[in-house]
């Protein structure tokens, strides 16, 4: 049992985390091109990326499983069932929100600080960043609740990684597990070393926040 | 400033490597994962699957054969799509009718008889239907119909092999399973949509009836306190499970060596006799019936 608890919440960390991190990569600099410049069609783009917020867990597992299918159009790269399939899925779900509460919190700051940077003379990357870093606690709160939707997500995963014990079993999945057998103790055990997990993250993120992240 | 600029950078590449490498090792894991061939997947029902017995008896075959089982657990219906699309190797379900059709369409090789429990009727204790001391299984859900007015009935009515069973039996029994469905206005007759543990568990809440396989109810008897079984023993009531290999004319990447060496292995004399010998709380959960 004790094993069986470690590996589904290092897979659980690993899964999760990944997944955050690969998204936050493509939609951290999206989110501040689209806050940073005005574009013809950006108040659609938001409205778009906003709706996807609330894109269902369990359709997005559904999208990934009929792409990975062996049936699929890429069946043929055996992902289905895989933790690499995990990470894909949450990705898909975390995308939208670390995109849109980026470009939020990059375009509250963006007008004034854009224009003093431009002053003293800062060229465009310079620019970004000075104004990435001014909203990094929106951004940081945005990699946030990217995070904690990821770490709490089971539909997808249960979906298109199968709960199968040793390879893709991961805490909220086993969580399902375990009530449907009844074993409601060992659930709420699973659910706590999920919120401790969560805990640790958050804290690592806040000390980021508070001091700022000199990239 | 040139020198914290430098800095700065060098900080940005590293967070960049370390992505890449994220990125690079994730590719080359499941690349080395999907050339394996050792690797079969296994498609089983919730029911099955938590009752503890695959975990028992399943390291035996990966002992023998030298290959890693990946069991994935869900409904009947979904265990039987995963074959279909070639995402599973081999089946391990419980409803004879759509297994067969699964290997009419050419989908699976052949099914074997694997073994079999008992499916119950449960209900609150005072038994307000009347439901004990029925002749057959088709009396007593004629009880139930009768009683409608006073008492609720809880269905998986998720597309599983005991809401299959369940359907049948009330078509067995002289009604049109549609119409009962369409009466869920009617407040007696609840289509969950749920697993088995959930469904006993949401009867038990609402003093409600249910049919359940009897592995369930007994590892959750605790729990649900309040429900006692009213009917069983009906032959019409075994609940047969059935192993089928998929058939890799439909999908060339279905692992089909493997799948077959699966049923075999789990019509052997010995495995059958490991399942007869699985117990949970002192109760025999299967009976081992592959005909060898």
């Amino acid at each position: 049992m004790a094993s069986d608890l470690l590996h589904v919440t290092v897979l659980s960390i690993f899964v999760s985390v990944s997944a955050t991190l690969l998204a936050s990569a493509m939609a951290v600099p999206l989110g501040t091109v689209m806050g940073l410049h005005k574009f013809r069609g950006r108040e659609v783009v938001k409205t778009f990326t906003y709706t996807l917020y609330g894109f269902p867990p369990v359709v997005a597992g559904l999208l990934i499983y009929l792409l990975l299918s062996q049936r699929g159009p890429l069946g043929s790269l055996n992902l289905l069932f895989t933790p690499a399939a995990m990470i894909l899925a949450q990705m898909v779900l975390v995308f939208p929100i670390i995109t849109g509460l980026t470009m939020s919190s990059v375009s509250q700051v963006a007008g004034e600080v854009k224009e003093t940077a431009m002053t003293l003379g800062a060229d465009r990357w310079q620019t970004a960043k000075t104004v990435l870093n001014e909203a990094r606690i929106g951004v940081i709160s945005a990699i946030m609740v990217g995070f904690g939707r990821a770490i709490a997500e089971v539909g997808a995963v249960l979906m298109v990684g199968g709960n199968i014990r040793w390879h893709t079993r991961v805490l909220t999945t086993a969580i399902v597990l375990e009530t449907r057998r009844g074993n409601f103790e060992y659930a709420l055990v699973l659910g706590a070393v999920l919120l401790t997990v969560a805990l640790i993250v958050f804290f690592v993120l806040k000390r980021y926040q508070d001091k700022g992240v000199k990239i | 400033m040139v020198g914290i600029r430098k800095v700065q950078h060098r900080k940005f590449i590293t967070v960049l490597v370390v992505l890449a490498l994220i990125t690079a090792g994730l590719a080359a894991w499941w690349y080395i994962e999907s050339k394996r061939d050792d690797i079969l997947v296994l498609a089983t029902t919730t029911s099955t699957y938590d009752s503890g017995l695959l975990d028992e008896i399943v390291p035996d075959f990966e002992e023998t054969y030298g290959v890693r089982v990946k069991t994935i657990a869900m409904g009947t219906g979904q265990a039987l799509e995963l074959g279909r699309n070639g995402d599973a190797d081999v089946i391990l379900v419980h409803a004879p009718e759509r297994e067969e059709e699964f290997v009419e369409e050419g989908y699976g090789k052949y099914r074997y008889e694997v073994m079999y429990n008992e499916f119950v009727l449960v209900g609150p204790e005072d038994d307000p239907a009347g439901v004990r001391g029925s002749q057959d299984v088709s009396e007593a859900f004629n009880r139930l119909y009768e009683n409608r007015g006073s008492i609720t009935f809880c269905s998986r009515g998720d597309d599983s092999g005991t809401h299959i069973k369940e359907i049948e039996l009330w078509e067995d029994a002289g009604f049109d399973h549609d119409e009962i469905d369409s009466q869920a206005h009617s407040h007696w007759y609840k289509s969950l949509g749920q697993g088995m543990g959930d469904t006993l568990r949401t009867a038990n809440e609402l003093d409600g009836y249910a049919l359940t396989d009897e592995a369930t109810y007994i590892s959750l008897k605790e729990e649900v306190s309040g429900l006692d079984i009213h009917f069983s023993g009906d032959q019409e009531l075994f609940n047969q499970y059935g192993v089928i290999p998929v058939c890799e004319n439909m999908n060339p990447n279905v692992n089909n060596e493997l799948g077959e060496e699966f049923a075999s292995w789990i019509v052997s004399e010995e495995v059958q006799d490991m399942i007869d010998n699985y117990i949970i709380d002192g109760e025999k959960i299967f009976t081992a019936n592959a005909q060898i």
